[in-house]
């Protein structure tokens, strides 16, 4: 192979600066907006915080689902204003991943040909009432063990969205857990609806925490780089390990006839993951795939009209300063 | 000696990375530029930062405290949205 003085210049230069940044992420120093960064570091990141703003935003739609149908209007007031914050949350996402030089029409434009993921969970319908509480207790606890794990990613916009984004999630599990609590304690179709959301939240949710370490295809680069700072299985089994003592506390049992207390780990054992139940959801097989994504384009389609009006009240505006 | 062709400039300085830039006073200057090179010398001698950023305070677009009530509401009637309305059972309080 033969380069040119050029050609050699330049991957040296690429090394230097390849060199530094990893020195950086070593000696745990975040890496902000206007660093020199790897192609693939940038990449990455788009590809990991997008899929958590898509999530964010398209983890509105089971929860709108019972909105006008909550049991109380107190209920109804806080299931508001936890999809409220997913809005914001999903916001404080986009912007972070703005950072690394996309535009949120790109973004939004791979959620809708499918080029971009969110977290396959949302594909599962919201059957009854006792899923709000399944998804706060399950979907947002899952979701809050990895968040509170990449408050300490390298990449800076990233870590401060999520110390944010943590801050005003503290309510979201704990509103889903009271949920359940409440249903446990009344009669017995309430307490069969809350454990039958359950069964049917539990295995999706360690889902969320990606495949096994052995089989993650970006994982090693990805820890390496410091975006993720704890690895899929550990914290699933961190998610396991504070589940089970929530579900004893209120009576609900966890579908897996495998679970139990290992002594020698320190931790519990749990059954195999349904991975081709995985792999299938994300491949656009699960209840909903088709509906979440038709409804997000829907309602972008729909919404076009408010973005051309302020557009052209801002054209019109800024005619008559300079007229 | 006359400033009346100086503009008025907002500074934040970021102290280490992984913080946000965190406003630290202003300074009169020519342009962005220059800005920046006086808010080198006047906000950084005693290594407060690594990174500054300088913004045309007339681009300041702000709220007034006086306007709270009819502008944003601090929502003290919707307790709902802290961590700690939700009473739960002492085992798994730390939830």
């Amino acid at each position: 192979m033969s380069l040119s003085t050029n050609e050699m210049n330049r991957s040296a230069d690429e090394k230097t600066l390849e060199a530094e940044f990893q020195r950086r992420i070593d000696n745990e120093e975040k890496i902000e907006p206007k660093d020199w960064m790897p192609q693939a570091y940038r990449k990455n990141l788009i590809r990991q915080i997008s899929q958590h703003a898509h999530s964010e935003v398209i983890g509105m739609q089971p929860e709108g689902n019972w909105i006008t149908r909550a049991p109380s209007l107190h209920r109804k007031a806080v299931l508001l204003a936890k999809v409220q914050d997913e809005a914001g949350h999903g916001l404080y996402l986009y912007s972070a991943a703005e950072t690394l030089g996309i535009s949120r029409e790109e973004l939004i434009d791979a959620l809708h040909t499918g080029a971009a993921k969110y977290a396959s969970i949302f594909n599962y319908p919201s059957l009854s009432w006792a899923d709000m509480g399944a998804i706060g207790w399950l979907v947002d606890g899952a979701a809050i063990v990895n968040q509170v794990s990449l408050q300490r990613t390298s990449y800076g916009p990233y870590a401060r969205g999520m110390v944010r984004i943590c801050k005003e999630e503290s309510f979201h599990q704990r509103q889903g857990y009271h949920i359940l609590m409440t249903l446990m304690e009344g009669d017995e179709r309430q307490r069969k609806m809350a454990q039958d959301s359950v069964n049917r939240f539990w295995w999706p949710s360690l889902m969320m925490f990606g495949p096994h370490d052995s089989d993650s295809q970006h994982s090693g680069q990805s820890m390496t780089w410091k975006i993720k700072r704890q690895s899929n299985d550990e914290l699933r089994q961190k998610f396991v390990d504070q589940s089970v003592e929530q579900a004893e506390a209120i009576g609900l049992t966890l579908p897996d006839p495998d679970l139990r207390w290992n002594e020698d780990r320190g931790h519990y054992d749990f059954g195999e993951i349904d991975w081709e139940e995985f792999y299938s959801v994300i491949a656009g097989n699960g209840h909903c795939n088709r509906d979440r994504v038709a409804h997000h384009r829907r309602a972008h389609d729909e919404g076009a009209w408010v973005r051309e009006a302020l557009d052209a009240y801002e054209s019109k505006r800024s005619a008559a300063r300079t007229a | 000696m006359s400033q009346s062709n100086m503009k008025l400039y907002e500074v934040f300085v970021r102290g280490r990375r992984g913080l946000d830039h965190k406003h630290v006073g202003s300074l009169h200057a020519e342009d962005a530029e220059q800005a920046l090179e006086y808010a080198r010398d006047v906000y950084t001698r005693r290594g407060e930062g690594i990174s500054i950023w300088v913004v045309n305070s007339s681009d300041i677009c702000a709220s007034q405290e006086s306007d709270c009530d009819s502008f944003y509401d601090p929502l003290d009637d919707k307790p709902y949205r802290h961590a700690t309305h939700y009473q739960l059972p002492d085992k798994v309080n730390n939830m």
